[in-house]
Order: structure tokens, then C-alpha cells, then sequence
């Protein structure tokens, strides 16, 4: 599947910022949170932040991103159409959380505002997830683990941000280590799941199936309906990168995963938290993104079955 | 509405006959011709004329090679939307412009809503779907519902414009829903399959086998040989110089 940059953009940035607002939200509704306002106040900014960046990039490969407000009529059946729903919805007790903040009004409203914010973002994620994991047509996406795989990338991404505004806030504490640790220890070994599970599978259709034509033999293409690749050809069939998959999957596991989770258990015990985290992001940044890609450029289409492709 | 209606009270569709199309693409120039005009309109083609021409079109022809030695055959091979009844191009939708017609079955793009996520294309295993980068709307064959209806057209014109130009029949149109149509007639009497039946959209347009091969114990023919002569003195000594520079 051909990587659309703006949805990478999108699932990465608004992931990391929904991780952020989820984790900033239960650690306050929780009591756990620092009680400095100007901390809560910049980490649901950025948050949000990070958020809307991402939901305005994913409009960019929209042939009519002016018409996207149509896109919040199909819940009912449409996992796109319901994450739309979810990321509105998400953003009105956040954004209550956060003017509360600005201001200082310290209200017992707070709690409720962030258990709620923390529900959208999670929501939305998970809706995100399932419009890749609803599809059928691609064996790669079709997982029952992709979407908890969004899930914990978004919150280990989070869980980092989280750390590092602590940290530059000077209330450095053990817990934002342990979650970001324990956010990537699941997401790694959840993701090394999931490559196991798509490399075991061969894929269920063959060409013979796609044509029907399994009873006089096997089917191979002998003159191409065009001479140079259509729509269905460039999104459906592209595989750039898919050779060096092995490759980039270790690159994922260090990136993302290993060295953040080295740099963060650093910070608990030298105490460098802002440098440390710091560097830990930029670490997940390119692990998570270079996830987000491999996502795409492994995944295959089964229309490809007629384009050459003996099964998907 | 992107939930699919429960029935429909007729499945509109078409019927290819794999055993004689013969994959002169008349059908694949009609509909661009057609449908560039049409409800889909435009059809926008990039460098048309140049060296890495694309474009968005409704009905792609393709050839295979099916089977190995005497019983191999060639199959020109039609592919379109199939306007399957279960489909999960339309429930992916999120603005409500990919669609079902409760009313004969065929599934529809309103380009006037569609927002071009191209999400279904991504949800449709046949490949379908074509995105129209000009417009920035999902094309996909409409069954020629602009044709099919017009009463401001001759009526034998009342048809898909690929089942008016295939010269040799291939293809025919008609609801697969009733038992009693030309159609549903001809699929029953031929054997007429799904295309990827195990995915379970359902389609309700239909394909005719091709006749297999009986020639698995034809003669196969020999390759002339100069090795005998016919017994004339000059053909011996040629046979000879033959045998001779052979060895």
C-alpha cells in the first residue's frame, strides 16, 4: 500500500499528542499529576497541539478536504467516520481541561474534564486502529492486534512527552519512567508479535480464485490491460521499501523501542530527565514513523492478485 | 447512507462470457467514451499521449495465460465493479457519498459529496475503484445508470455502453435477481461463478467459464524431415553429404 505521508504525519503526531493527553489526564484525575498549573496547562497545549497538526495533515490528502465535515454523518458503519466523531468529541473537555488551567480556576470539575478527555483519546486512537484492522483486502492490516498496537504507540510516544515536560518542569519522578518503560515493553512485544503473525501467513486468495479460472490451471498475466501502472497499481501495489523490511524492523525495535527504553531507565538513575527523555523522543520519533511507513509498505492488496501477484 | 440496504428489488448487473471475448477492449473505449461524458464525467487522463500515460477508467481488460501445455489456453479477461450486494466499499464511507441503490442494486459515488479519502478503494478486493486526481473524486462503473434509464435515447441504446460495443456478444446486461431474465437464464445453463466468491462481498455481476481445451490427444504435429531421400540418385548423394557433415 502506497504510504500516504499526511496519514504518517497524522497517525503519528496526533498518536503521540492523544498518548499525551491520555496519560496527562489519568495522572490527574488520579492524583498523581504534579499540582503545578503551568505544567498541566503546557502539556495539554502541546497535546493539543500536536493533535490538531495531525488531524490538518490527514486532511491534506483529501481530494476535497473543504467537504471532510460530511465525514462525521456515517458512524454507524464507517470506523473513518467515527474517528472524526471521537477526535470532535475529544477535543471539547479537553479544551475545557485546558482554558481551566490557563486561567487557575481550580475547580472539582477538573478531574471529571480530564476522565473524559482521557476516554476520547483513547477512543479515537482505537478508532484509528480499526479503520486499517476493519480492512479485509489487506491481510497485513486485518489483524486483531493492529489496533492495540496504535493504542500502545500512542500512549509509549505519549508516556515520553509526558516525561519530558515533568522533567523540564523540575518534579522529575520515578512513575512517568515506569510508564514510558512499561508503554514500551508492551508495544514491543506486541509489534514482534504481529511481525510473526503476518510473516506466517501466506495469504488465503490466489489469483485462480480472483478469476475463477482454477479449473483449467494456473493463471498468469499475459498482456496488461494498460502499459504503465493505473490508480489501483501506484496505491495498491506499492512496494518501495519492502525488501529492505528486515532491515527496518530492527532499525523500528532499536529506534523505538530499545533506546528509548535505555535512555528513560538512564534518567531514573542519573537524574539528566530533560536531556535524557529528550533524546528518547527523537529516538521515537524516527522509530514511530519508520513504523508508521513499514505499516504501509508491507501491507498487500489482494487486487494485486490481478496485476501478477499469485497470493495475498 | 453507507449502510447497505437489506434487499434490493432488482440486482441491475452484467454478464461476461470468458469463451468469447476476445479482448479487443471496444468495451473498455466505450465506457471511457461514455462515462468521460457521463455521470462519472470527467475521466481525467494524465500525459495521454506521452510516455507514462494514466487515467482513470471504469473497465480494465485483461490477458492470462491459464494452464500449462495443450490444455493452456488464453482468457481476455473483463474487470469492473461487480456492484456487489455485501460490500465493504460503501460501509467504509465516511461521508455518505459511496452508496447502494435500493432500487436495482447498483452501487453508486456521489461526486458531489465524496470527500476522496479513497478509502474504498482500499476496501474493495477487485480493484475497482479509480481515483480521479483532477476531480478529486473515487470513479467506479455507475452500470451506465445515465444510459439504462433514458428515455431520451433509442431503446436498444438503453443498455451499459460496454454490452452496446462488444462486437462479439461477451457481454450482457440484466437483473441477476430475477430467476427469469436472459441473464440469470445463461448463467445457470453456463456455470456462471463469482469472481473471488471466498471473499463474501457477494458480487452480482457474474462471469461464464471458458470452454476447456479437448485437444489433449490431437496429433501433435511432426517436424518436416530431410533425412530419407525418395531414392532418385541425386537425392542419395545429398542424403550423403547430409549424413556425412552430420557426423
Amino acid at each position: 500500500m502506497h504510504p500516504a505521508y499526511s496519514v504518517i504525519l497524522f497517525t503519528t503526531s496526533s498518536g503521540a499528542g492523544y498518548g499525551l493527553l491520555f496519560w496527562l489526564s489519568i495522572a490527574h484525575a488520579f492524583g498523581l499529576a504534579p499540582d503545578d498549573r503551568w505544567l498541566l496547562f503546557t502539556a495539554i497545549a502541546l497535546a493539543l497541539l500536536l493533535i490538531t497538526v495531525g488531524l490538518l495533515a490527514s486532511t491534506l490528502h483529501l481530494g476535497h478536504p473543504e467537504r471532510a465535515t460530511g465525514a462525521f454523518s456515517q458512524w454507524r458503519s464507517s470506523w473513518l467516520s467515527r474517528e472524526g466523531v471521537a477526535a470532535v468529541a475529544t477535543y471539547v473537555p479537553a479544551g475545557l481541561l485546558a482554558l481551566l488551567w490557563l486561567i487557575g480556576v481550580d475547580s472539582g470539575l477538573t478531574a471529571l474534564l480530564a476522565l473524559l478527555s482521557g476516554i476520547g483519546a483513547a477512543v479515537t486512537v482505537y478508532c484509528t486502529g480499526m479503520i486499517y484492522a476493519s480492512l479485509r483486502t489487506i491481510r497485513q492490516w486485518h489483524q486483531p492486534s493492529v489496533p492495540y498496537i496504535y493504542l500502545a504507540l500512542a500512549a509509549g510516544t505519549g508516556a515520553l512527552l509526558l516525561g519530558l515536560l515533568i522533567g523540564l518542569f523540575g518534579h522529575a519522578a520515578a512513575w512517568p519512567v515506569l510508564l514510558a518503560l512499561a508503554c514500551l515493553v508492551v508495544g514491543a512485544l506486541l509489534k514482534w508479535r504481529y511481525w510473526q503473525s503476518i510473516d506466517a501467513d501466506p495469504g488465503q486468495y490466489t489469483a485462480e480464485m480472483a478469476t475463477g479460472l482454477g479449473a483449467i490451471g494456473k493463471v498468469k498475466p499475459l498482456d496488461p490491460p494498460h502499459t504503465r501502472p493505473n490508480f489501483v497499481m501506484r496505491e495498491m501495489g506499492y512496494r518501495v521499501a519492502r525488501k529492505h523490511a528486515e532491515k527496518l524492523r530492527k532499525g523500528v525495535l532499536l529506534t523505538l523501542f530499545a533506546a528509548p527504553a535505555v535512555l528513560v531507565l538512564l534518567a531514573l538513575f542519573t537524574g539528566w530527565s530533560a536531556l535524557l527523555f529528550t533524546l528518547a523522543i527523537i529516538a521515537a520519533a524516527l522509530g514511530v514513523a519508520t513504523e508508521r511507513w513499514l505499516f504501509f509498505a508491507e501491507a498487500e492488496h489482494v487486487s494485486m492478485l490481478y496485476y501478477g501477484a499469485e497470493r495475498a | 447512507m453507507t449502510t447497505l440496504p437489506e434487499t434490493t428489488k432488482k440486482k441491475l448487473g452484467l454478464v461476461i462470457d470468458l469463451d468469447i471475448c476476445v479482448g479487443c477492449q471496444a468495451c473498455a473505449t466505450s465506457c471511457k467514451e461514455w462515462n468521460t461524458g457521463g455521470y462519472s464525467a470527467p475521466l481525467s487522463d494524465h500525459d495521454a499521449y506521452g510516455a507514462d500515460p494514466s487515467g482513470a477508467w471504469l473497465n480494465r481488460i485483461h490477458s492470462y495465460e491459464v494452464g500449462e501445455g495443450p490444455l493452456a489456453k488464453t482468457v481476455h479477461f473483463p474487470r469492473s465493479c461487480l456492484h456487489c450486494e455485501e460490500p465493504d466499499c460503501v460501509t467504509v464511507c465516511p461521508t455518505g457519498a459511496s452508496y447502494k441503490r435500493e432500487e436495482d442494486g447498483i452501487v453508486l459515488v456521489n461526486p458531489d459529496t465524496c470527500i476522496g479519502c479513497k478509502l474504498c478503494s482500499w476496501a474493495c478486493p477487485y480493484g475497482a475503484r479509480e481515483y480521479d486526481y483532477d476531480d478529486g473524486v473515487m470513479k467506479k462503473c455507475t452500470l451506465c445508470v445515465d444510459r439504462i434509464y433514458n428515455e431520451t435515447i433509442p431503446e436498444e441504446d438503453r443498455v451499459p455502453a460496454c454490452v452496446r460495443a462488444c462486437p462479439t456478444g461477451a457481454r450482457a446486461f440484466g437483473d441477476l435477481g430475477d430467476p427469469e431474465s436472459d441473464v440469470s437464464k445463461s448463467v445457470e445453463a453456463r456455470g456462471g461463478f463469482n469472481l473471488l466468491d471466498e471473499f463474501g462481498y457477494k458480487p452480482v455481476n457474474k462471469y461464464l467459464p471458458p470452454r476447456i481445451n479437448q485437444v489433449a490427444d490431437a496429433p501433435v504435429a511432426q517436424p518436416m524431415t530431410t533425412e530419407k531421400s525418395d531414392g532418385s540418385k541425386i537425392e542419395n548423394l545429398f542424403a550423403w553429404v547430409d549424413r556425412a557433415l552430420s557426423a
